[in-house]
């Protein structure tokens, strides 16, 4: 083994897609056993970077060492038999199979043609002890919690033997606890020696964890920095290209009369009693651990889903919602959490998507108005200002940050529009673009509208929200206006319930 | 440059490349044979496809939901059966109110197609397969172990019967409807919808059951209405009849475009791609292919044209991509 300082360095790196150079000689130095952040808004590159890296791609120019060598991978089965590893945000896994299947796919333990079950579930559930996981290599995998799946694929990674483990936004569908638990897992995969790359968009993870953090943007490289020596306020801007002075624009806006307001709504088995009440212009957050039951909260109110009981006030009136329709039809908009699945059709242009659940007010009789359908779709996403060239654009062909810029286009082409529920407005969504949604909820404000944003980012929680309702276990534990709100004060209330049912139980 | 934007336009055009592959088709055969493009032999492609080419379109708007109906034939031979027995038996003779009883029974028949897959979530294959015995069962039932024959339905085959425009008339009428409706209307789009992300339909604001029956029922409508013309053309009834067409219905979409995940496919891609499975059937007798090679010959082809197709499709998103944004 030569003794290069660095276990892995790339050099001049260029990738081109049909159309796009995706990376423009990028270079990349990981030293051995560090933490490495890998930082730059969406589109940036890194997630081409990580393919070329794990042997996915093939890099076009450009030259790759491993421990001082030069390697050529001509596919994933080559880097992983080098020992590199990749964790994936959302894990690839099977669901319907069992977790030491998960972890031994592709390389089970065959002895004399057969499978050898019992070592595998013993070594899977070895590595399950030392990542200090909840759950049984005999587990099902669908079973498991986002969480759990990662810790999965993490001892995926470990079965494997790898030398280095590439991490890419692991915390991007985590909450705060099961965040600060893969902290802990990738502190000790550094200590026994691995290297680790780590990409995310999320500041915390990269101050909690890495030493030192390399920015892309545009498909080039920016720069590498030690992350106790550079600011926020430069890294933002060595990310987006300029400077972001107010991430959270939140305007002052005179809060209003009430106009929403839910009274003891329970579903069974997800949330119960649950109150609350929005005012004109009040932006108000919902935040807790996910699964804490906000999501279905909101999908109770759009009429996604029943409620078994409460009520629903719009201006004072009790609204009968029993289909998402009747929600529309009364200006109460949802912004889904997931855009490729329930906010947008994806293979469809962007027009469409806009004016889909207006097309029946607009249509003349039988027919769909396409000319006015086009002429509101035009407006309204110049509105909120996408980079699409035209509205006949695929959905698919944008960014997130972009994409969710159209389900909010959709959401103001409603007129009716008197409340609107954001379900995680900026996950998946790069800084630049985060500022910007931040500036339209304000506007929102501004224009009086009744808003209630669902977040798990504790940041914009503090920095949007008004009023911030936790929720914990289906039940809202505490209500906080933003003179109060803490970032201690709201982890606590999102937790504190728990705590109590746990030493009940003991 | 001009011939490179043709290219890139018929590449880009599902339906254009069908209409390539029609017209090379059509040269082929011309080669071989070329008396095959006579008008009478033209006529009679269409005359004998018309009920796969009727079918094809509710195929389309069933599939287009990602879903499938294997039980058309059979509503076909239950709405057929039960017109030839109120001819045989006298009942009724009006040729008009014939179609519309055959078309009842069909809607009824897709209906309940819908109802069990949109509220009952079963699979649309499970719950049309169930259908598939079932009224092909009702079919030998209504005719209680006898069929109608061409005396007993004369005065109604003669809407059908060669030389008239009957047939005719009623295919240009389904496919400029439809046409109509799957590209302008409401209707249409929320069947789109649905198909290409049912989740995102329903958040929108769209009642994704109901679009769900009225597919199905679509379809029943079509299987109904070729239940009428298949003994109206042919002059019989029986329990058995356009037995095992449904391949070849579904068949005609895939060739045509229609995905079967859903959410992609056109009206006139449908009629291309039953055209061009009616031409190699009428053709491939003519060309001198021996009769027990026609089956494989005909699976060749399907193959070849979805394979081409699947291409093409490939072509068109990566354009896409290449547009996009990094």
């Amino acid at each position: 083994m030569s003794d290069s300082e660095y276990i892995l360095e790339l050099k001049d790196i260029t990738k081109i897609f049909p159309g796009v150079k995706a990376l423009n000689r990028v270079q990349f130095q990981l030293k051995r056993g560090e933490i490495h952040a890998l930082m730059g808004e969406n589109g940036a590159g890194k997630s081409t970077f990580i393919k070329v890296i794990t042997g996915v791609h093939a890099a076009e120019e450009g030259h790759m060492y491993l421990n001082g060598e030069e390697v050529h991978f001509k596919g994933p089965k080559d880097a992983s038999k080098a020992g590199i590893a990749a964790v994936y945000q959302h894990p690839t896994t099977y669901p319907t199979l069992s977790v030491a299947e998960n972890i031994f796919m592709g390389h089970e333990i065959i002895k004399n043609g057969m499978i050898q079950w019992k070592e595998m579930n013993r070594q899977a559930d070895e590595l399950l002890s030392k990542l200090h996981a909840n759950f049984k290599s005999t587990d099902e995998m669908g079973a498991l919690s986002v969480a759990q799946q990662q810790m999965t694929e993490i001892a995926k990674a470990l079965s494997t033997n790898a030398k280095i483990v590439i991490l890419d936004e692991p915390t991007a569908s985590l909450t705060a606890n099961e965040s600060e638990e893969l902290y802990r897992i990738v502190e000790k995969l550094r200590d026994d020696g691995v290297s680790v790359i780590f990409i995310s968009h999320r500041f915390e993870d990269m101050y909690r964890l890495a030493s030192r953090v390399t920015v892309f943007r545009d498909s080039q490289y920016i720069g590498t920095y030690d992350v106790d020596k550079i600011t926020n306020a430069d890294l933002i801007k060595a990310m987006v290209g300029r400077e972001i002075t107010d991430m959270f624009p939140k305007p002052d806006v005179k809060i209003g009369e009430e106009i929403f307001k839910i009274e003891g709504l329970s579903r069974t088995g997800f949330f119960k009693n649950v109150s609350l009440s929005v005012h004109a212009g009040e932006i108000v957050g919902m935040t807790g651990l996910v699964g804490a039951g906000r999501t279905e909260v909101m999908e109770a109110v759009c009429g996604i889903t029943k409620p078994d009981e409460g009520k629903v006030f719009l201006n004072g009136r009790q609204l009968k919602i029993k289909k998402p329709s009747d929600a529309m039809k009364e200006g109460i908009i949802l912004l889904p959490e997931n855009r490729s699945t329930q906010g947008l059709i994806l293979t469809w242009g962007l027009g469409r998507n806009v004016t889909l659940p207006i097309q029946k007010k607009l249509a003349k009789g039988f027919f769909n108005d396409i000319k006015k359908e086009n002429e509101l779709a035009r407006d309204f996403l110049e509105e909120v200002d996408t980079k699409a060239v035209s509205i006949f654009d695929p959905a698919s062909s944008l960014s997130g940050g972009n994409q969710q810029k159209v389900v909010v286009a959709k959401a103001l082409a409603q007129d009716n529009m008197k409340v609107i529920i954001l379900d995680e407005p900026t996950k998946g969504v790069d800084v630049g673009a985060k500022a910007e949604i931040y500036a339209i909820m304000g506007e929102l404000a501004k224009k009086g509208y009744a808003i209630i944003m669902i977040s798990s980012e504790m940041p914009e929680i503090l920095g949007m929200s008004d009023t911030i309702y936790v929720m914990c276990n289906g039940r809202i534990t505490g209500c906080l206006n933003r003179e109060e709100a803490t970032q201690e004060h709201i982890l606590s209330l999102s937790m504190e319930h728990n705590d109590k049912k746990r030493e009940a139980a003991q | 440059m001009e011939q490179k934007s043709l290219i890139k336009k018929i590449t880009g055009s599902r339906e254009a490349l069908l209409f390539c592959i029609l017209i090379v088709l059509g040269i082929v055969v011309t080669v071989l044979n070329p008396t095959f493009f006579s008008p009478t032999n033209i006529a009679q492609i269409f005359r004998n496809n018309a009920i796969i080419m009727i079918m094809a379109v509710g195929m389309f708007c069933v599939m287009l939901t990602a879903g499938i109906d294997i039980s058309i034939t059979s509503t076909l031979a239950f709405s057929g059966m039960s017109i030839g027995m109120l001819q045989k038996h006298d009942i009724v003779q009006s040729t008009l109110l014939m179609f519309l009883i055959a078309m009842v029974i069909g809607c009824l028949a897709g209906f309940l197609n819908g109802l069990i897959i949109s509220k009952g979530k079963v699979a649309p294959i499970i719950c049309t397969m169930g259908f598939m015995y079932i009224w092909r069962g009702m079919a030998y039932v209504v005719g209680n172990s006898s069929w109608a024959s061409g005396e007993d339905v004369s005065q109604f085959a003669k809407f059908g019967k060669d030389g008239t425009v009957g047939p005719y008339i009623i295919l240009i009428i389904v496919y400029g409807l439809f046409f109509v409706l799957m590209k302008w209307t409401k209707f249409g789009r929320k069947i789109y919808a649905v198909g290409a992300n049912a989740e995102a339909a329903r958040v929108s604001g769209i009642n994704v059951d109901n679009v769900l029956i009225s597919a199905y029922t679509i379809m029943g409508l079509m299987a109904g209405l070729a239940g009428a013309l298949s003994v109206s053309i042919y002059a019989s009834a029986q329990p058995n009849m356009q037995y095992g067409k449904e391949m070849d219905v579904i068949a005609a979409c895939v060739i045509g475009g229609v995905s079967m995940s859903g959410g992609r496919g056109t009206i006139v891609g449908t009629f291309l791609g039953a055209l061009i499975l009616a031409i190699v059937a009428k053709a491939l007798p003519l060309v001198n292919v021996p009769s027990i090679a026609q089956n494989t010959v005909k699976g060749v082809i399907i193959l070849v044209v979805v394979i081409v197709n699947v291409v093409s499709q490939r072509m068109i998103d990566k354009q896409n991509l290449e547009r996009r944004e990094m």
